[in-house]
């Protein structure tokens, strides 16, 4: 039976319809950027999904802070992403233990079934694929999870299969993740969404 | 030595009573746990005592990690401290129904040790705790984390309050001194000295930071702690604070932590409402306060100069020593740093005094370390010992050996900045010295263990990668020369290895180690250093022989069936998800190598062992075996 998907879970996708920028003037209220710009990033991180030029100039034309420089923590610290994400996330753990118990053949089985290398994000923005350093949990390796859903203990084999239960639970095929066939579960109204937030983030977030 | 007090060994830890004197089932809900399904557990424990109307009698609280990680999901009815590892739902059902309705342990669902086959009831009595002695860890998995009455129940805030209202800050920097304990980061530095250079220092405003920035893959220690027990770092650092004169204080979390990050935050806000946080603690002048900042993802910010740079909010990049953050810190303040582990350990020196804490240990390295043990083991998990116990101790005494029966070949201590220490070594004690004589580091704690399907060469490949990737890209020694090793490295472990890169990979590492700016680059080689010094052949073997002896490295394997062995019952044909295996049923069956892409999924599934990994020569022997006329 396909899961809904809850506010939160659309907030880290990819929702920015027309990149409403009144939060940014009301975390950088609430947070000083001069001593605090990482939590403030974190906080409207937390609120569009990732951090598209637009937002960055905001903070930076509201703060005083060069944008240059909130560019550069941004693209420092591996939670920040100034590209949108998918509205799930899957993370293979690739700590010691896991590289050992063989992670990199976890990572490939994914990349298989979702169509998409590690890192990317299927064209329809319904998963996001990414590798972890270590999520700590070395005695059940190799691990990973799927939003908030754990496995352990993978084989290439068990991964596939955990991987298409999930897609099955979600009502997604292999032709929706490629954007092809008219998917449900939200995934119709999403991508022209983040298909409008990346066209603003080219026209309208570059100009001087 | 010889008057000191005789030490608690393995910390047989009292029992928590539950509130209302309830019998309670303890469910861990440590990162590993919660991974096998541990959550799941607890809501299975709680619906079924409520099906057998037990809820007014037995309480179902989550414990932090409780150690043994391997045997998880897990749980223990406390009081007599019994263990069932290994959980699954029909199991709860059994414990609640014959065990805590009818009295009687269930014996067939209680933990095994490996080779004797023995059936152990008590988790106090399994070898893997037993041979542990917890001090750092005294607390975690054994108290309710949120709970604040429960670490003040087994002695928690007795030793800050004594020191804020009794003691004078000399006093507690030379019982630091005393008891031996250095920093548990990783670099060892004794941490009475480092409290003596911040409390020297004249400041109108001096900090105080706790280190959680762990970031060595394969270290769960400090996040085990945090998230376990987390008054007892808040504990040490009201000592330390006190003793260095630092009125304010941060725990820097790795971003990565979500969970240690809201423990803590709770711990401090019950701290402070008991007053043993905050303006006035205990009724005393002294007043100390704490906030928690959590890290964005950058490995190097676990470096302490970076760790601040992060804290004021820029990039986490390091600068160079002096001056040292004793002297200008976080804003140009006298600041001190330590781990986690550190200060969760300063509360049981206070308390037990320092000569008991020294009584433990080597000459040089006094006192305890926490590890966490992962890799090809039987037996993995969070495990605390005496500095000194040595390899074999750790990985056949409270590791049980290696899994599978297979052989031990290495252990890779201290991460990104650590070394493998061969299996000929395996009698080094485990202190800062000898490990370091290995050239191998003891580091924050983590340890991997490696057996004989473990390519060391692309073990050393997949660390280079590692700190590459986490580079700050400040120092052009780190930021290109880590890059270069890389190159050569990705080419060796992908066949196309050259004569000459050996040596290559040796002087880059020289000229690394020795110009880098920081501990990151200073350290980078070290995984590279230390397996072309005990595991050359290795290496010769991927760059002359086409092979990879422990037939890791996909470029230099090929898949093949053994026809002897296979009985063509067609589930690796049924299982390889692009159909590069086929033949017919109750035949042999042949892997087309063209579409192969190596997953290793038909090896894992064969019932027979029939799916062989080749390497080397072995390819073309095969090749003109098979060649002849059919």
């Amino acid at each position: 039976m396909p899961r809904r998907e809850t506010e939160s879970q659309a907030h880290t996708g990819t929702a920015v319809p027309a990149l409403d920028l009144t939060e940014v003037g009301r975390v950088v209220d609430e947070i000083d950027p001069h001593g605090n710009l990482i939590a403030v990033l974190q906080h409207v991180q937390a609120h569009y999904g990732y951090l598209p030029e637009p937002v960055i100039n905001e903070i930076a034309r509201l703060s005083g802070v060069p944008a240059s420089r909130i560019y550069g923590i941004v693209t420092f610290y591996a939670q920040f992403s100034t590209e949108p994400s998918g509205r799930h996330k899957v993370f293979v753990c690739h700590g010691t233990a896991c590289h050992v118990a063989g992670a990199p053949r976890i990572t490939e089985a994914i990349e298989q079934e979702l169509g998409v290398p590690d890192g990317g994000t299927t064209p329809d923005m319904s998963f996001t694929l990414d590798s972890v350093a270590c999520m700590g949990a070395c005695s059940q390796a190799p691990v990973m999870r799927i939003d908030a859903d754990t496995f352990g203990n993978l084989t290439p084999d068990s991964t596939r299969k955990y991987m298409l239960g999930v897609l099955d639970e979600l009502g997604l095929s292999a032709d929706d993740l490629a954007g092809g066939a008219q998917a449900p579960e939200g995934a119709a109204e999403a991508a022209p969404e983040a298909a409008a937030s990346r066209a603003s983030d080219t026209s309208e977030g570059r100009r001087p | 030595m010889s008057d000191a007090p005789t030490v608690p060994q393995g910390v047989r830890v009292g029992v928590v009573p539950a509130p209302g004197g309830k019998r309670r089932v303890q469910v861990c809900a440590g990162t590993a746990c919660v991974f096998a399904g541990s959550l799941k557990m607890f809501a299975a424990f709680e619906a079924e005592i409520a099906a057998a109307g037990l809820s007014d009698e037995v309480e179902v609280a989550i414990i932090g990690c409780h150690g043994l990680c391997s045997q998880g999901p897990l749980a223990v009815v406390s009081g007599e401290e019994t263990y069932y590892p290994k959980l699954k739902a029909k199991h709860v059902k059994r414990i609640v129904e014959e065990h805590l309705v009818g009295g009687t342990i269930v014996e067939d669902l209680l933990y095994v040790e490996p080779g004797s086959g023995e059936r152990i009831a008590c988790w106090h009595d399994i070898p893997f705790y037993a041979q542990q002695t917890r001090i750092a860890l005294r607390d975690v998995g054994v108290i309710h984390p949120e709970r604040i009455d429960e670490y003040v129940a087994r002695g928690g805030y007795a030793a800050a309050r004594t020191v804020v209202t009794e003691k004078t800050p000399e006093w507690v920097i030379d019982e630091v001194l005393a008891s031996g304990i250095r920093g548990r980061g990783g670099a060892g530095f004794p941490t009475g000295q480092k409290w003596k250079f911040a409390y020297n220092s004249v400041s109108d405003q001096k900090y105080l930071i706790c280190n959680g920035d762990e970031g060595d893959p394969g270290a769960f220690m400090d996040a085990s702690i945090m998230d376990g027990d987390p008054h007892a770092v808040i504990e040490g650092m009201i000592i330390g604070s006190y003793a260095i004169g630092a009125r304010d204080g941060y725990i820097y979390v790795r971003a990565e932590y979500p969970l240690a990050v809201s423990r803590l935050r709770l711990a401090i806000a019950q701290a402070e409402e008991l007053g043993y946080l905050g303006d006035r603690m205990f009724g005393s002048d002294w007043s100390f306060h704490l906030k928690i900042k959590e890290g964005a993802g950058a490995f190097v910010c676990g470096e302490e100069t970076a760790l601040m740079a992060s804290i004021e909010g820029r990039r986490g990049m390091p600068r160079s020593r002096p001056p040292f953050p004793a002297v200008s810190g976080l804003w140009g303040k006298p600041t001190n740093i330590n781990n986690v582990e550190t200060f969760a350990n300063i509360p049981w020196i206070i308390t037990h005094g320092a000569a008991a804490y020294a009584a433990l240990g080597t000459e040089k390295s006094r006192g305890t370390k926490a590890f966490s043990l992962a890799g090809k083991l039987v037996n993995g998990g969070l495990a605390e010992v005496p500095i000194g116990s040595t390899i074999r101790e750790m990985v056949y005494g409270v590791g049980g050996g290696i899994k599978d029966g297979r052989d031990f070949k290495a252990v890779q201590l201290g991460g990104p900045s650590g070394g493998c220490v061969p299996a000929a070594l395996i009698d080094t004690p485990i202190d800062y010295e000898s490990l370091a004589a290995t050239g191998a580091i003891m580091g924050s704690g983590g340890m991997v263990v490696a057996d004989d399907q473990t390519c060391m060469v692309d073990l050393a490949r997949y660390f280079l990668q590692f700190t590459q990737n986490e580079s700050c890209g400040k120092c052009v020694p780190c930021r290109i020369g880590t890059k270069r090793m890389l190159e050569i490295l990705e080419r060796i472990t992908a066949g196309e290895g050259e004569d000459g890169d050996i040596e290559r990979l040796q002087k880059l590492a020289g000229t690394i180690k020795r110009t880098s700016l920081c501990g990151l680059g200073q350290t980078a080689p070290n995984p590279v250093l230390t397996t072309i010094r005990y595991f050359r052949d290795e290496y010769e073997a991927h760059i002359y022989g086409g092979a990879c002896p422990a037939r890791a490295c996909s470029a230099l394997i090929s898949y093949h069936i053994d026809p002897e062995a296979c009985t063509g019952c067609g589930l690796c044909a049924k299982k390889c998800p692009v159909g590069a295996v086929s033949g017919v049923r109750k035949q042999t069956h042949t892997i087309d190598l063209d579409v192969c892409t190596k997953c290793d999924t038909c090896r894992q599934v064969c019932k027979f062992g029939a799916v062989e990994r080749l390497t080397g020569d072995e390819v073309g022997a095969l090749a003109s075996a098979a060649a002849p006329p059919a």
